[in-house]
C-alpha cells in the first residue's frame, strides 16, 4: 500500500486514541465524551467534578481520619491513586501475603484490559497469575474447584455483561457449595469473582450492565460494589480474606476517574456495613457505586436551591446489606430515595424500599422514591436518558420533600 | 476503551525482544514450546504454516475436507473377554487375587444395595433412587486403581467410588433417608453423597458443573504438589455421563484443563442413554473419546465391563496425569445402562425390554469378573450364595437403622448458607419460629431432632 496520506494518518490516530488517557499523569485531562453526553449549557447534568467531589478523599488527612481504619494505618502514609491501581495494590498484597491466592481470567496476564492486573504475572509468575481460555463458565467453574481444594482464587470476568454464561456455576454451585456439603465442611468460600460493571458513557448493550440484583437474589453470595479507590482496596482485601464467595463489582467508569489519597499499607474494610457519607436531616439517599457521584452533585444543587439537608448513604455491600444503618437514617429523616443504575423492576431499590416500608412505616412522610434505570436496554445513543443523572436525582429530592 | 491501545503497546514490546515483555523473564523460563513460539513472524517463502493458531500445520495444495466418517472409530481397550478369559496372558491382569475378590464383593454389594433401594423407593419408603446396574465396573474398578487421597468429583451414578473408598452402608442409608446422621444434614436429594474423609466432593444435580471443578481442583493439587514435594502427589478425577458431555461445562473444563496442564483424569461413562435420549441424538462424532484430541488431551476408550481394563487404564492414566508437572487425561468407558435412569423413569417407554434383557444376559461387569474368578477357582456357587445372603442382611439392617433415625435439627435449614448466620436470616428464623408456634397443628416438628428448639439453638448461639 502507498504511504498513508496525512488525513488517513490523522484518522487512524483519532480512531486509535484511547477514550480515557492511559498514563496516570494525564488522568486529569478533561474527558471528551463521544456519545452520550450532557446538553451544552446544562446546569445540573455533567456537573460531577471528580477533582473536588466531597466523597473522595483529596487530602491525606481526610483519608486517614476514617474511623474504620486501624490505628497503624491512620498513622501511616497515603498516596494519590486511581481505582484500578487500588485494585491492583489489593491483588498484589493478597498474592504477597497468601500463597493460596490465584489471579486469573481473560487477558489478565498482560495487565488486563483495564490495567487492574498490571505487572502481577511478572512479579508472581504465570503459575499464580494467568490467562484462561475465553469461557466464563469454565473459568468460574475452575475457580470453584480450586477454592474447594483450599486455594483462594480471584477470578475476573472481563465485563459484568458477560457473567451470564457463568450464571449456573455462580447460582447453583458457588452459592450452594457450603450448604450442600453439610457437615463435611467443604466449601468454596475462598472465591472472589471480580467484574467491571456499570455505565461508561458509550458501552451500549453489553458494556454497561449492572447485574447486581440478580446476585442479591441468591442466598450464599456476598455482593460488594466499591465507590472509590480506598473502598476498592479495603473491600477487595476483605473479600479475598472472607470465607464466603464474593461477587466484587468494580464501577469501570471510576477506574481512572476516581482518584484519591489511599493508605499505602494494606487494610480491611467491613463487608456488612453501609457508610454514611454525608449526614442530613430531611431526606436519606441510599445508593452505591457510580451513582453516588451523581447523588453528591444533585445534593449540592438541591441543598442550595431548596435549603434542605440530605443524608447520603453508600450501601457498599449490596448483599447481605446493612439494614440497621439505612433504617436508622430513614427513621431520622422520614424520607428515602434509592438510586441505582440497573433497571428499576426487582432491582436493589425494590428490596431497600420494601424493607423501609416494612420497618419504618410510621416514620415515613413520603413514599420511598426509586431513581433507577428505566425498563429498557441501554441503547448506545440513549444512555444519558436511561442511566439516572444529576437532574433525575435532583428532581427526586424535590418531589420527595414537596410531598 | 483502552483495549486497542494496550494491545498495540504489547505488540511493540514483543518486537523489542523478550526482556521488555511485561512478564517476559518468567515466561521464557517456564513456558512450554507452544507459548514460546507465539508471535513468530512468517517469512515470505516459508514451507510450513507459521500462523500462530496452528504452528505444526503444513501447506497442502489438495482441497480435502477432513471427513470423520472416513476415520476408523477409536478402538476399545480390553484385557479380558466376555468369557472371563485374559487375552494377553503375558501381561496378565496386574491385580492380586485378594484384590479381585474384594472388588467382586463390592460390585455385588453395590448391585444388591441398588436392588433393595430401588424396591424401597417403589414402596414409598425413599423419595428417590438411582441404580448403577451395568456400570459397577467403571466406578469400583477406577476407584480401586486410584490413590485414596486423589480428589473425586462424581455425577450421581458412581456410588461404587464411595463404596470402594470406604463409604459405609450406614453412610449411604443415612444420606438416602436424609436423617440426623446424614453428613449432608438432610439438605440433598437421595444419592447426592459426599465425604471429606474420602476426598469425594458432594454431588450436585446440575449436570457437568463438576467437570470444570475437577480441573480447578486439579490445578490446586498441582500447586500443592509442587509446594510440598514430600507429599504423595495427587490427581483429581471427574466422572460424568456421555449426555453431560454435551453441556458447555464439558468443553469449558477440558479446554482449561489442557491449557493449564492440570493432573486431572476425566472419566466418561458412556452407557448409551441420557434418560431417554440415545447417543445418536446426543452426538454424531466417534463418542466422547474422539473429542479428546481436539483439546490436545491424551485419550483412551475402554471396555467398562472389563474390570481389569478399567483398572489398568486408570492406573496408567494416573501416572500419565502426573508426568511433566501434570496433564489431563480423558477415558471413555463404554457400558450399557441396564437399569432405568432413575426411580422416576420407566425406560421401557423408549427402549425394548428385550434389548435390556439381552445386555443383562450377554455381558456385564459382575458376571465377567465372576467367570474369571471361577476360572481361577477362587469362587463358586456356594460362596456366591453366602455372599448374597449376608450382604442382603447387612443392607437391610443399615436400612432399618437409618429409617428409625430422627430427621436432622431444623437449625440446618438455615445454617451453612454463609459461614455465619446473617441478620436477615436471624430475623427469618424468628419469624418462622413465630409461625410454627401460632399454628402448632400445621407443622410436624417432633420428627426433627430437638423439635422447634432446634431453631432456638441458632438464635441462642449468637446472642449468648
Amino acid at each position: 500500500m502507498a504511504a498513508k496520506t496525512p488525513t488517513m494518518r490523522a484518522l487512524t490516530r483519532y480512531l486509535l486514541r484511547p477514550q480515557v488517557p492511559l498514563h496516570p499523569r494525564c488522568q486529569h485531562r478533561p474527558q471528551i465524551k463521544q456519545y452520550s453526553a450532557a446538553a451544552p449549557g446544562a446546569r445540573l447534568n455533567g456537573s460531577v467534578e471528580y477533582d473536588t467531589v466531597p466523597i473522595l478523599n483529596h487530602t491525606s488527612k481526610s483519608a486517614l481520619s476514617n474511623p474504620e481504619l486501624p490505628a497503624e494505618i491512620r498513622n501511616g502514609q497515603t498516596k494519590r491513586i486511581n481505582l484500578y491501581t487500588a485494585v491492583n495494590e489489593a491483588l498484589r498484597h493478597a498474592l504477597q501475603t497468601d500463597e493460596r491466592v490465584l489471579v486469573f481470567g481473560e487477558d489478565i496476564q498482560f495487565g488486563g484490559v483495564f490495567r487492574c492486573t498490571m505487572n502481577l504475572a511478572a512479579d508472581f509468575g504465570t503459575e499464580r497469575v494467568f490467562n484462561t481460555p475465553l469461557c466464563e463458565q469454565g473459568l468460574v467453574g475452575f475457580a470453584v474447584g480450586a477454592a474447594a481444594e483450599g486455594m483462594r482464587p480471584v477470578a475476573e470476568v472481563q465485563f459484568a455483561d458477560y457473567v451470564f454464561p457463568a450464571f449456573d456455576q455462580i447460582h447453583n454451585e458457588v452459592a450452594k457449595y457450603r450448604y450442600r456439603s453439610g457437615s463435611t465442611g467443604v466449601n468454596c468460600g475462598g472465591l472472589v469473582i471480580r467484574m467491571p460493571a456499570g455505565s461508561v458513557g458509550h458501552g451500549a448493550l453489553y458494556h454497561t450492565q449492572s447485574p447486581e440484583a440478580l446476585f442479591t437474589h441468591t442466598p450464599g453470595l456476598r455482593v460488594v460494589i466499591p465507590r472509590s479507590p480506598i473502598q476498592a482496596k479495603g473491600l477487595l482485601l476483605s473479600a479475598i480474606r472472607c470465607n464466603d464467595p464474593v461477587i466484587f463489582m468494580e464501577p469501570k467508569i471510576l477506574y481512572r476517574a476516581a482518584v484519591e489519597q489511599v493508605p499505602v499499607d494494606a487494610y480491611h474494610l467491613p463487608l456488612d456495613k453501609a457508610e454514611v457519607l454525608k449526614p442530613g436531616k430531611d431526606v436519606t439517599i441510599i445508593s452505591y457505586g457510580t451513582p453516588l457521584y451523581t447523588c453528591s452533585a444533585a445534593i449540592t444543587a438541591a441543598e442550595k436551591d431548596f435549603g434542605c439537608s440530605v443524608e447520603l448513604i453508600d450501601l457498599r455491600t449490596i448483599y447481605p446489606w446493612d439494614r440497621e444503618t439505612v433504617l436508622n437514617s430513614v427513621k431520622k429523616t422520614g424520607r428515602a430515595i434509592v438510586v441505582h443504575e440497573s433497571m428499576m423492576n426487582a432491582g436493589v431499590g425494590a428490596e431497600v424500599a420494601a424493607t423501609i416500608q416494612e420497618k419504618a412505616f410510621l416514620r415515613l412522610e413520603a413514599p420511598v422514591k426509586r431513581v433507577a434505570g428505566w425498563a429498557t436496554h441501554t441503547g448506545l445513543m440513549y444512555e444519558q436518558f436511561i442511566i439516572p443523572d444529576v437532574t433525575r436525582v435532583y428532581d427526586a429530592i424535590k418531589q420527595t420533600i414537596d410531598y | 476503551m483502552s483495549f486497542r491501545y494496550t494491545s498495540r503497546r504489547l505488540r511493540i514490546q514483543k518486537l523489542l525482544g523478550p526482556q521488555s515483555c511485561l512478564n517476559g523473564v518468567r515466561r521464557t523460563a517456564n513456558a512450554p514450546l507452544w507459548q514460546r513460539c507465539r508471535g513468530v513472524a512468517s517469512t515470505a517463502n516459508a514451507e510450513k504454516v507459521l500462523f500462530p493458531g496452528a504452528l505444526n500445520s503444513e501447506f497442502t495444495d489438495k482441497l480435502e475436507f477432513m471427513q470423520p466418517s472416513q476415520q476408523n472409530a477409536i478402538a476399545t481397550f480390553r484385557v479380558m473377554n466376555q468369557f472371563g478369559e485374559i487375552i494377553d496372558k503375558e501381561i496378565g491382569v496386574e491385580t492380586e487375587d485378594e484384590e479381585a475378590l474384594q472388588i467382586y464383593k463390592n460390585m455385588v454389594k453395590l448391585s444388591i444395595m441398588d436392588l433393595l433401594m430401588f424396591e424401597a423407593q417403589r414402596q414409598g419408603r425413599l423419595s428417590f433412587y438411582m441404580v448403577s446396574a451395568g456400570e459397577e465396573g467403571i466406578s469400583i474398578g477406577s476407584a480401586s486403581a486410584l490413590h485414596p487421597s486423589d480428589v473425586a468429583f462424581c455425577q450421581y451414578r458412581e456410588a461404587g467410588v464411595y463404596l470402594q473408598r470406604g463409604f459405609k452402608l450406614s453412610d449411604f442409608m443415612n444420606q438416602l433417608f436424609a436423617n440426623a446422621k446424614d453428613n449432608g444434614l438432610g439438605r440433598n436429594m437421595p444419592v447426592h453423597y459426599g465425604s471429606k474423609e474420602l476426598n469425594i466432593h458432594t454431588i450436585s444435580s446440575t449436570l457437568a458443573t463438576q467437570i470444570p471443578h475437577a480441573a480447578g481442583a486439579a490445578y490446586a493439587l498441582k500447586m500443592q504438589n509442587s509446594q510440598n514435594p514430600d507429599q504423595q502427589p495427587r490427581v483429581a478425577v471427574c466422572y460424568f455421563g456421555e449426555g453431560a458431555a454435551s453441556e458447555g461445562d464439558f468443553h469449558a473444563a477440558l479446554n482449561i484443563a489442557a491449557t493449564r496442564q492440570v493432573p486431572c483424569i476425566f472419566i466418561c461413562r458412556n452407557n448409551g442413554y441420557a434418560i431417554s435420549t440415545p447417543t445418536s441424538d446426543q452426538y454424531r462424532g466417534d463418542g466422547i473419546a474422539s473429542r479428546g484430541a481436539g483439546y490436545g488431551i491424551a485419550t483412551l476408550r475402554v471396555d467398562g465391563n472389563d474390570i481389569f481394563a478399567v483398572r489398568r487404564a486408570t492406573k496408567h492414566a494416573r501416572a500419565l496425569a502426573l508426568t511433566n508437572g501434570g496433564q489431563p487425561v480423558l477415558i471413555e468407558m463404554m457400558a450399557y445402562r441396564v437399569g432405568h435412569h432413575s426411580t422416576s423413569d420407566d425406560s421401557f417407554a423408549y427402549r425394548q425390554r428385550v434389548e435390556v434383557e439381552d445386555w443383562k444376559r450377554r455381558d456385564n461387569p459382575i458376571t465377567r469378573l465372576r467367570k474369571w474368578l471361577e476360572g481361577r477357582e477362587l469362587w463358586d456357587d456356594a460362596r456366591e450364595k453366602e455372599l448374597r445372603s449376608t450382604t442382603r442382611k447387612e443392607v437391610l439392617k443399615a436400612f432399618e437403622e437409618a429409617e428409625k433415625e430422627k430427621k436432622p435439627s431444623l437449625r440446618h435449614a438455615f445454617e451453612g448458607v454463609w459461614e455465619e448466620l446473617t441478620q436477615e436470616q436471624r430475623d427469618h428464623v424468628k419469624e418462622m419460629r413465630g409461625v410454627i408456634e401460632r399454628y402448632p397443628r400445621e407443622y410436624d416438628v417432633e420428627g426433627f431432632e430437638g423439635g422447634v428448639g432446634g431453631l432456638d439453638e441458632i438464635l441462642g448461639k449468637k446472642e449468648g
